[in-house]
Formats: C-alpha cells, structure tokens, sequence
C-alpha cells in the first residue's frame, strides 16, 4: 500500500504535511508538562510572551535565530552531499579557537581588517574540525556520525584543556579568556548609541547579516554552481554521479568543510558579537540545534532560516518559561528538538497517505 | 606506575566494559537485521536515568531494572516503528532518539527530584552490588592467584550477565534458524520473503531484542557502575559500542574483545591522572579523550575493511 510519492499538490508537500508533523511534535511536548504537571497552554502564552511580547524577547530571537541559521545551513550543506553531519556543536566550539587566536593576537590591526581576518579564521577552523571526519569517511569509509560525534567529544576536552591552560590569565579563576578589544563587533545597542539612539540592552549584532548572506550563499551554491550541481548530485544518487565523473571523495571532503564552515560561524556571533572571550561550552547545543533546523527547513535556505526563527523562538521563550515555573527546567528545548527531528525526519511520511486519500486526484 | 595496581586496572577494565558490550550486542542484534541503530546512546541513557529513579522509588535494584528495560524497549519499538513500518531515515530516527533520551531524563529528573536533573544517590540495596565468586576469598593469599581472582570475582551480576550474553548472541545467530533467518533479512530481504518469512516480524524481534539489552546496559550504568543518574551519564558509549561493532565486522566475540580494549582505555583514564613525562604531566582531558580517539582510528579501519550487513540502513518495500 505504498501511497504513490510525487501525487500530491505542491502545497500539501512542502506546507500542509510538515505543519502536521511539526503540530504533531508540539503536542507530543505538550503533553510532556502535562505529565510534569504544568499547563501547557499557560506554558505556551508564557513562551509567547516571553520571545514576542517586547523589544528584548524579539532581540534574542533574533539572537538565537543567528545560530541556528549558522548551525542549520552547516547541517543542510552535508545532507544535500548525502552525508549527516552531526558535529556541527563541536566544529562551532573548535571554531572560537580560531576566532580567538586571531581576536587576541592582532588586535593592533584595525577593526576593519581584524574582524574580517577572524571571520575567516572561525571559518576555517570549523572548516577543519569537519574536513578531517569528511577525509575519513571519503578515503577509509569511516562512519561520520561516529566520527563527527567523536569529534564533539575530542572538541570538548581539547577546548578545557587549552582555555584552562593557554588562553586564562595567570591568576584569575574564571575558566576564560581575557577580553578580546581588537575584533569586538559591537551589538545594536552599542551601534545605536554611536548615532545617539537608545535601544535596551540586548545580544543581538551585525553577525545576524553575515547569518542571512550565508543562507543566500548556500542557495547560491547549491542551485547556481557546478559545485554545488555535483554535491546534490552525489546526495540524490552516488551511483550517478560516479557514471557522470564526479569524483565522490572530493565532493565528501570539499562539502563537509564547507558544512564545518558554516558551523563554525557561530563563534562569530558568539565569540566575537556576544561575550567577546572565550569560554566553556559556548556554543551550547546550538550545533544540535541544527539538526532539527535543517530538517524542519527542509534543507533549503529559506526554509532554514524560518526554522531557525521558530527555534529562535521556543528558546527565547523557553528561558522566560524556566523563570516563570522553574518546575519545566530549560531542557525541554532538546526534548522539542527530539520530536521534531522524530516527526519531521523520521516519521515525514507518516500523515501522507492520509493527505494521500485527502488530497489525491487521478489524472485524466 | 606501581605494578600491584595491574588486577585492579583490569578488573577496574572489565566494570567500564560491561555497557559497551552490551549495547554492542543490541547493535549487532539490530544491524544484522538490517536496521540501523545510532539511538543505543539514546537508550541506554534513557534507561539509565529510569533504572536510577525506579531503584530510588521502589528501593530495589530488581525493579530498576525491570523499569529500565521498558523504558529502553518503548524507544526500541519508535525507532522500530520509524524504521519498519514508516520507512524512514533510521539514522534520523536514531538522533532523535538520542536527543529526546537526553531532554526527558533532565526535564523529568529535574521535576520529581528537583536536584537539577541528578536522581538521589542510591543506597546498596537499591544497586547491584559486587558479588564474589566462590573460593575468591581463598585465594586472597597466593601470589598469583589473588591477581586473577581480584580481576575475574567482584563483580556485578550485571557484569556476569554480559559476558554469558556474548557466547550466546554468537551461537544464537550463527546456529538458530532464528538467528540464520536474522541474518538472512539483513542480506536479502526480499529472499526471506519470497520463503514466506515476515521481515516485518524478524526486524521487530531484532529491535525488541535491542532494545532489552540496552534496558540492562543503561540500569549497569547508573545502579552498578554509579550510584545515581547524571545527566549526559552514558558520555557517547553508545556511539563507542557502534565503533566497536563495526571494527569486529559485526560478529560477537571480536566485538566483546574491542570492547574490553575501550574498558582498558577508560580504566587506564582513571588510573593514570597526574602521571607526567619527565615534567611535563600529561593533562587529565588527554586520557579521558583516549576511549574518542581510539573509536576515530578504529573507524578509520587502519587494520582492516568492514563490511556491514547489505541490507542495514535500507528500508524494505514488499510490494513493487
């Protein structure tokens, strides 16, 4: 009883039957503070409020859709080659390495010139952090979601190790490093005061502009370059791409490390834009994020970009939901990020034969 | 380093061992039937926090691990129904397996026990205990002897369980019909429908049986080898057992020994903090990426090429 796959209207495809699925993973989460014990429509206008309700909410929705922007294009890159990149959380976090060497030790360049080189800096260290799974799994066959999970973990102890040691002051306790000045990109509050506007305080920075060139890049090179021709291809069938020449390996190695690239320019919003030093675990879970991002969006940037916002928003929401009734602790989110990749990835298909009796019309 | 410390590390191997094995286990269960299995983290974590929180409640181990299975068996049985009936990606599956494991053990833990997640730490009864083997203690004197009855008694029951499962698992899908017929729908399934098996049914015995066997790693995890629930606690075993099995070539007892080479990394790890080179100390976060790295190179396979059951990963379509 296989429902035939193509036979639906477009927008049952790509509007109804992910709104079902994405409905369907937010009652299952409802559900979940039902059993906490909480009232998941109270919780809900709390989450609202919280993300939508004033100037700051929206601030950090934005802020937080930056990331997850980042993090979902990284993600969407490497499944459009076929490959399922779930290290972005440790290619952003190896990533503010990069941005910090640079941010630290050049800061006698001018800020026009410093940002930029640590831009790319961040750039190519979640570049690497994602090339060397990409080199294993193209030439030894290794297994990358093995692989890049490890790689998370490596990133974790290697990023303790160097903070603790290298970049802390002699003397200080906190687990950072000193203030980068050179390449401090600053907020839009801190912008606004130049020209004499008085906006709140808020995290939310130029990066969010870099966030949505780089969607428009991944559009670009997706579906306008002959690179990006042959990474769809060896996603949509290897076999094929063989046939017509593509060299499979170089494909593998050249979109993960742009997939990594892409990971890694959450340390710009975060390094640079937001805390301006290096800390622990500042990427937090963004990179996992990502994942459902990619697959809500459907892998295409502008979907991505929407999936982001609405991340953006249950954690923005979510944090003024921990406050408010601290029984529903901020975990949740990874909980929603589940059953969104469960209903969205996993079960996509679930609801289409419905849609299927629905919606199907022989042709004439 | 002191050579009397050698039973203990060994021994201290065979404890850190035990989850990998058996999530390696459930790993080749599922694979060799064709299905997938990233969500063994997920699982054992799952059922990791439910062994800790039923022990508390019920003060018996027994019950936490009675609990831990079911909890471990109703995610075996989404991802079986993802995978099976559905179609669809089981690595995704698998992920957001791992990730919803990850978020109700905090989210839950957090509101029945309000310690940020953490469960309260269990007192003996309610944890498997070490038990020593008869005539252990006899040894105690003799040399020798006492060096090797240190390694093989003092374990948990859980720890004995494991090691009996691999002959078993082996000899199970090497000289059972159900086993061979297991295998055989990771090959080919269209072959074992075509006989008039259902694929359906042997893929949902293999995920089942899965799906147990993380049940008893997570319950090892958190009420034999701890004494409570931590968040994150399975620490990427899961992904380190799929290592494990894929190094071995999906086959039990090279499985257990890649298994036990992970447990001696992870002992050694604990052991060796503080040792240094000359007057360089060699950082803690150096031993404990050991077990990661290692997984890297085995993947990378610089011993040999592993070839995965033909049919894993694929969904199977009777009609067409």
């Amino acid at each position: 009883m296989a429902a035939p796959r193509s036979e639906l209207p477009a927008w049952v495809d790509i509007g109804l039957i992910p709104l079902l699925n994405l409905a369907v993973a937010l009652i299952v989460a409802g559900l979940v503070v039902v059993i906490i014990g909480e009232n998941p429509l109270q919780a809900l206008g709390i989450m609202l409020n919280g993300a939508l309700g004033s100037f700051k909410g929206w601030s950090y929705l934005f802020y937080y859709t930056t990331n997850f922007t980042f993090t979902g294009l990284a993600v969407a890159v490497a499944f459009h080659a076929g490959l399922f990149n779930i290290g972005g959380e440790g290619q952003a976090y190896f990533a503010g390495l990069g941005a910090a060497i640079v941010g630290l030790n050049l800061e006698f360049l001018p800020w026009p010139i410093v940002i930029p080189l640590a831009v790319l800096a961040s750039a190519g260290f979640g570049a690497f952090w994602a090339w060397v799974p990409g080199v294993l799994q193209a030439k030894r066959g290794s297994h990358i979601v093995i692989t890049t999970i490890m790689f998370n973990f490596i990133a974790a102890s290697l990023m303790v190790y160097l903070i603790n040691n290298v970049f802390r002051p002699v003397g200080r306790m906190a687990v950072e490093s000193r203030e980068i000045t050179g390449a401090y990109i600053l907020n839009f509050r801190e912008l606004g005061r130049l020209i004499g506007w008085k906006l709140p305080s808020t995290p939310l920075n130029p990066t969010i502009f870099l966030a949505f060139l780089a969607a428009w890049g991944v559009w670009y090179l997706l579906w306008r370059t002959k690179l990006g021709y042959e990474i769809r291809t060896v996603g949509a069938n290897p076999e094929a791409a063989a046939y017509a020449g593509i060299d499979q390996a170089r494909i593998i190695t050249v979109s993960m490390a742009i997939s990594g690239a892409l990971a890694g320019l959450l340390s710009v919003n975060e390094v640079l834009g937001v805390q301006h030093r290096l800390l622990l675990e500042f990427a937090g879970g963004a990179g996992f994020v990502g994942i459902a991002v990619a697959l809500m969006g459907r892998s295409h940037p502008v979907g991505i970009v929407l999936a982001a916002m609405l991340f953006g928003l249950l954690y923005q929401g979510g944090t003024e939901l921990s406050f408010a009734r601290p029984l529903i602790s901020r975990d949740m989110i990874v909980v929603i990020q589940g059953l969104v990749i469960l209903f969205m990835g996993a079960l996509e298909y679930a609801f289409r034969p419905w849609m299927a009796a629905l919606f199907f019309k022989p042709e004439d | 380093m002191d050579p009397s410390l050698i039973p203990e590390i060994l021994a201290s191997s065979i404890r850190m061992a035990v989850p990998l094995i058996l999530a390696s286990l459930a790993g080749l269960w599922s694979e060799r039937s064709g299905i997938v299995d990233i969500g063994l983290e997920g699982k054992m974590l799952a059922a990791a926090f439910a062994a800790a929180s039923a022990s508390f409640y019920f003060q018996s181990a027994w019950a936490g691990l009675f609990i831990a299975i079911l909890v471990s068996l109703a995610m075996a049985l989404v991802h079986g129904y993802a995978s099976i009936n559905q179609r669809g990606n089981q690595v995704v599956s698998g992920v957001a397996i791992n990730m919803l494991a990850a978020g109700l053990a905090v989210v839950l833990g957090n509101t029945w026990f309000k310690e940020g997640g953490r469960t309260p730490a269990l007192s003996e009864a309610m944890r498997f205990m070490p038990i020593d083997l008869p005539g252990a203690t006899a040894l105690a004197d003799i040399p020798v002897l006492a060096g090797l009855a240190k390694i093989v008694s003092g374990h948990s029951l859980l720890t004995y369980l494991a090691l009996a499962l691999v002959p078993l698992s082996a000899w199970a899908l090497a000289r059972t019909r159900f086993g061979l017929r297991l295998r055989a729908v990771g090959e080919n399934p269209h072959a074992v429908d075509t006989a008039g098996i259902s694929v359906a049914r042997l893929r949902y015995q293999a995920v089942i049986i899965a799906g147990v066997l993380c049940g008893i790693a997570g319950a090892y995890i958190s009420t034999s080898l701890s004494a409570s629930f931590v968040r994150d606690m399975s620490a990427g075993r899961g992904f380190m057992a799929l290592a494990a099995l894929i190094f071995a070539n999906w086959r039990a007892w090279p499985a257990l020994y890649t298994c036990l080479l992970f447990g001696f990394l992870q002992a050694i790890g604990n052991f060796m903090q503080g040792a240094r080179i000359g007057q360089f100390e060699i950082p803690v976060q150096f031993f404990n990426t050991l077990p990661y790295l290692m997984t890297v190179v085995l993947l990378a396979g610089f011993i040999g090429k592993s070839i995965p059951p033909r049919a894993s990963g694929i969904p199977y379509t009777k009609d067409r």
